[in-house]
């Protein structure tokens, strides 16, 4: 790292840091501050809101949150370890394909998955916390897989073969060996699931119906229906002190991570009664993973009692739900999420080379905008750019910036690994054959990182696209995004609102999917590090 | 091209890693830095390229002083420890990178590439993946690499570290007899003695940051400097005396019929069988032997010792680090 921090040149060094540090300070700290000083401060004065804190109905909204956080992530867990355990363990044909099919859940937009789970459950569990539960599993199972699975791979091997040797049994195995190695990749997927669903907000909207609120769907209700902004500062002072709290948590248990180191891959091919365990626990998650989408598409498809594609020509219909017909929010989606993606590349790229070079306080304040909650930003971006110096709240450039602070932590987090994966020595061997610091640059590390960098590209249109939580808070009622289309015509009455809001999940659906597996492919086709 | 360092100091991070260290290798020479890990020998090679700045201390080619010249100006060549491939490049497109990034017209190119892999023995691999390549391949690639614009000098970083058994004789063969056709300047570093002896004409040992002796292979056997320089090179009649220390060789020491002496150890390397006995006054010889028929543990037998093999050494009070630590690498 040494080296490489040197071979930056001061004016860069300094471009590199300041750059996303001005950006994290507007359109981060400032809208949080924002509502800090509206929770409060009245007048100037010192007004802690405790009416509001102490409120019962704040206590039941808080009761909530943590209690639907807290099954949310024990039922994940318990979903995902054993596909963890399957995928990390063994080879076998189209491991690579299920891996890459496992993490489109993932990337889903929330309100594609909600309301798929509306369309999936029967009436009358449709909207009931078994339909939230559920929807937090369907997402957050990728979590599990992806950061149990990469560090069950990495294990070594030889530490069982070195117990078996030892007499131990594979009971004892297990429960001395697997189960403590495993702990802390399990408590930091448990951290990190627990908080996606505290600050969980568009499934919450839309299944939790008027009876569940958490403290985020209530920021909402309170700021954008009810108007009531002191309230809402109230509770996004409480939201903003819990996350924090958990952002904390998450991180420190990540960080016990980075002393696993991978041994290749210790994958082998199951044999036996293995074969079929690893089959069942593969083929029914994908089948379980499968069902949403699918219900998805064909209620999209259901025309009264037969079927049809009549919701997919109303997209092209004015209607009294929208502003404009449906298909222009596609448009704006698109456009929105380009330049989100340009924004999130043009800060997110400079700041990856800055974490790389070993600035860890740089690296944390980049994720803080992840653990953030997006209803929090939105709501911050409401009050902090409603008036000069910076009024945004009527331009639609307010979207891409805040969809392009939410896409920020994963541009870093896929180019920060590849950067520092750029041996030193690559540099330096071309260096003495006569490649000057230029051509080094172009000659080594940006064909080393053209891939990272088209996966982070993917990823933050990806993210951009689906992104609900802080757009549903800026956008221009005349400048709809799909989600926030979405979102009004599944609260408006008919079937035909219904219907269109589901052909308008499928067209969501399948453009965030492509996106995620192009750039999963390019991962996947990546050369080993 | 002619190759001195002058008085180079390293400190890194307030640790001085190389003290003061001079050395010369003549045009045609090949020089092999000889020592354990630590001693800074890579840090020497890596000064030498322009990869590390000296903290004092000249880098001279040629008469030149390029102490200030980057290492893409220096025009030396460098293999490194595992080869460092480039993984993004075939083996064409790593042979070719030097080429490329001075601007040769492109029949040139790719002529030097098919010469330059001729050289090292994998002609006819231009297109190969770098990443399937065995590592005594990889390392012939990055050979070719080093040596396709013809540098004035080549450095080696422990070439056949990551070799073992025929395969690590074999390229140790092909790069002696490459050096000798191409009357290249080699300075080459090493751990390992019999490496040094069989690749260079001279061999520099590398202590703690300092050089502990510049000599041929032959003068260096026949007279180590001190007694840390004759153990690291494996002679293990050694015996302190007073500020002064014998050492024995243990060719010097002959097995005659007899008594006397008792053989405790006989530890046999292909034709060679390293005798350990001990004399009836309790102290330890070691002997070498060759052939099939050797005395076994247990025989009593006499001991000779031919005075030309003995040496008076001085002794080293460095002690910070240990040749028989150090051999053990």
């Amino acid at each position: 790292m040494d080296r490489h921090r040197r071979a930056l040149s001061a004016a860069g060094r300094a471009a590199a840091v300041v750059l996303p540090v001005a950006f994290l300070a507007v359109f981060f700290a400032w809208p949080l501050g924002a509502i800090l000083e509206r929770s409060l401060l009245v007048d100037g004065r010192l007004d802690v809101p405790f009416d509001v804190l102490t409120d019962p109905t704040t206590r039941d909204v808080v009761w909530f949150t943590l209690w639907q956080a807290t099954v949310s992530t024990t039922l994940t867990l318990a979903a995902g370890l054993p596909l963890a355990w399957a995928l990390s363990r063994f080879r076998f044909p189209g491991r690579s394909v299920v891996e890459a099919l496992v993490l489109v859940p993932f990337v889903l937009p929330t309100v594609v998955v909600a309301t798929a789970f509306a369309a999936l459950l029967p009436d009358g569990v449709e909207r009931s916390v078994w339909a939230i539960l559920l929807a937090h599993v369907f997402f957050n199972v990728a979590v599990v897989v992806r950061v149990v699975g990469a560090f069950w791979a990495g294990l070594d091997q030889r530490l069982w073969e070195a117990a078996a040797t030892l007499g131990a049994s594979p009971g004892d195995r297990r429960l001395r060996l697997t189960v403590p190695l495993l702990a802390p990749a399990l408590a930091s997927a448990a951290s990190i699931v627990f908080l996606f669903c505290f600050t969980s907000f568009g499934v919450i909207l839309i299944l939790g119906g008027p009876r569940y609120a958490t403290l985020e769907t209530e920021i909402y209700n309170e700021a954008a229906r009810l108007f009531d902004l002191r309230t809402a500062a109230a509770l996004g002072l409480l939201q903003l002190a819990a996350v924090a709290a958990a952002v904390l948590v998450a991180g420190r248990l990540e960080r016990r991570l980075g002393g696993a180191r991978r041994r290749g891959d210790a994958a082998r091919r199951p044999v036996g009664g293995e074969r079929v365990a690893v089959g069942v626990v593969v083929l029914g998650s994908l089948a379980l993973l499968a069902l949403p989408p699918v219900a998805l598409v064909l209620r999209s498809l259901q025309v009264g009692t037969g079927y049809g594609v009549d919701h997919f020509t109303s997209l092209v219909q004015e209607t009294p739900a929208l502003l404009v017909a449906p298909w222009h929010a596609v448009l704006n989606s698109l456009l929105f999420s380009a330049a989100a993606t340009a924004i999130a590349l043009a800060v997110g790229i400079p700041a990856a080379v800055a974490v790389a070079s070993g600035r860890r306080g740089l690296d944390v304040a980049l994720m803080l905008p992840l653990g953030a909650s997006a209803a929090l930003l939105g709501f911050g971006f409401l009050l902090a750019f409603d008036d000069p110096p910076l009024d945004l709240r009527s331009s639609p450039a307010i979207v891409p910036l805040a969809q392009a602070l939410v896409a920020l932590p994963f541009v870093v987090r896929s180019l920060v690994p590849a950067l520092r994966a750029v041996d030193a020595r690559l540099r330096e061997a071309a260096a003495v054959l006569g490649a000057t610091p230029a051509q080094v640059r172009r000659e080594i590390e940006l064909p080393l990182l053209a891939r990272p960098l088209a996966v982070a590209a993917g990823l933050a249109f990806a993210v951009s696209l689906g992104e609900f939580g802080a757009t549903v808070f800026v956008v221009r009622a005349d400048w709809p995004t799909v989600p926030v289309a979405i979102f009004r015509f599944l609260g408006r009455p008919g079937e035909d609102n219904v219907g269109t809001a589901m052909a308008l999940c499928v067209v969501l659906m399948a453009l965030v999917a492509a996106v995620a597996l192009a750039s999963e492919r390019a991962l996947v086709r990546g050369r080993p590090r | 091209m002619s190759l001195a360092l002058e008085g180079i100091d390293v400190v890194i991070d307030g640790r001085p890693i190389l003290d003061d260290v001079s050395l010369e290798v003549g045009t045609g020479e090949r020089l092999a830095l000889l020592g354990p890990s630590g001693s800074g020998k890579s840090t020497a090679l890596r000064v030498t390229a322009g990869l590390q700045r000296p903290t004092a201390g000249r880098v001279v080619l040629d008469g030149a002083d390029v102490t200030a010249i980057p290492p893409h100006r220096r025009g030396i060549g460098l293999v490194f420890q595992d080869a460092a491939l480039f993984p993004h490049r075939d083996v064409a497109g790593n042979v070719g990178f030097g080429p490329r990034v001075a601007h040769l017209p492109h029949a040139q190119r790719d002529a030097r590439v098919t010469q330059a892999l001729e050289l090292v023995g994998l002609a006819g691999m231009e297109r190969r993946d770098v990443t399937t390549l065995s590592g005594g391949e990889a390392q012939r690639v990055a050979l070719a690499r080093a040596l396709v614009l013809e540098p004035g000098v080549l450095l080696l970083d422990e070439p056949l570290g990551a070799l073992d058994g025929p395969l690590r004789q074999r390229l140790q063969d092909d790069l002696r007899e490459l050096f000798e056709r191409l009357s290249l300047t080699v300075v080459h570093v090493t751990h390992d003695v019999g490496e040094a002896f069989a690749l260079g004409d001279r061999v520099a040992v590398l202590r703690a940051g300092r050089v502990a002796q510049v000599a041929t292979p032959e003068e260096l056997w026949a007279r180590p400097v001190d007694d840390w320089v004759a153990r690291f090179l494996g002679m293990r009649n050694v015996v302190p005396d007073g500020d002064r220390a014998n050492v024995i060789r243990p060719e010097a020491v002959r097995i005659v019929p007899g008594a006397g002496a008792v053989v405790v150890a006989a530890d046999r390397d292909g034709p060679v069988v390293r005798l350990r006995v001990r004399r009836d006054d309790g102290r330890e010889l070691e002997a070498v032997l060759v052939g099939g028929a050797v005395p076994r543990v247990g025989d009593r037998t006499a001991v000779e010792v031919d005075p030309a093999g003995l040496v008076e050494v001085e002794v080293w009070r460095g002690g910070a680090q240990e040749a028989s630590d150090a051999t053990s690498h």
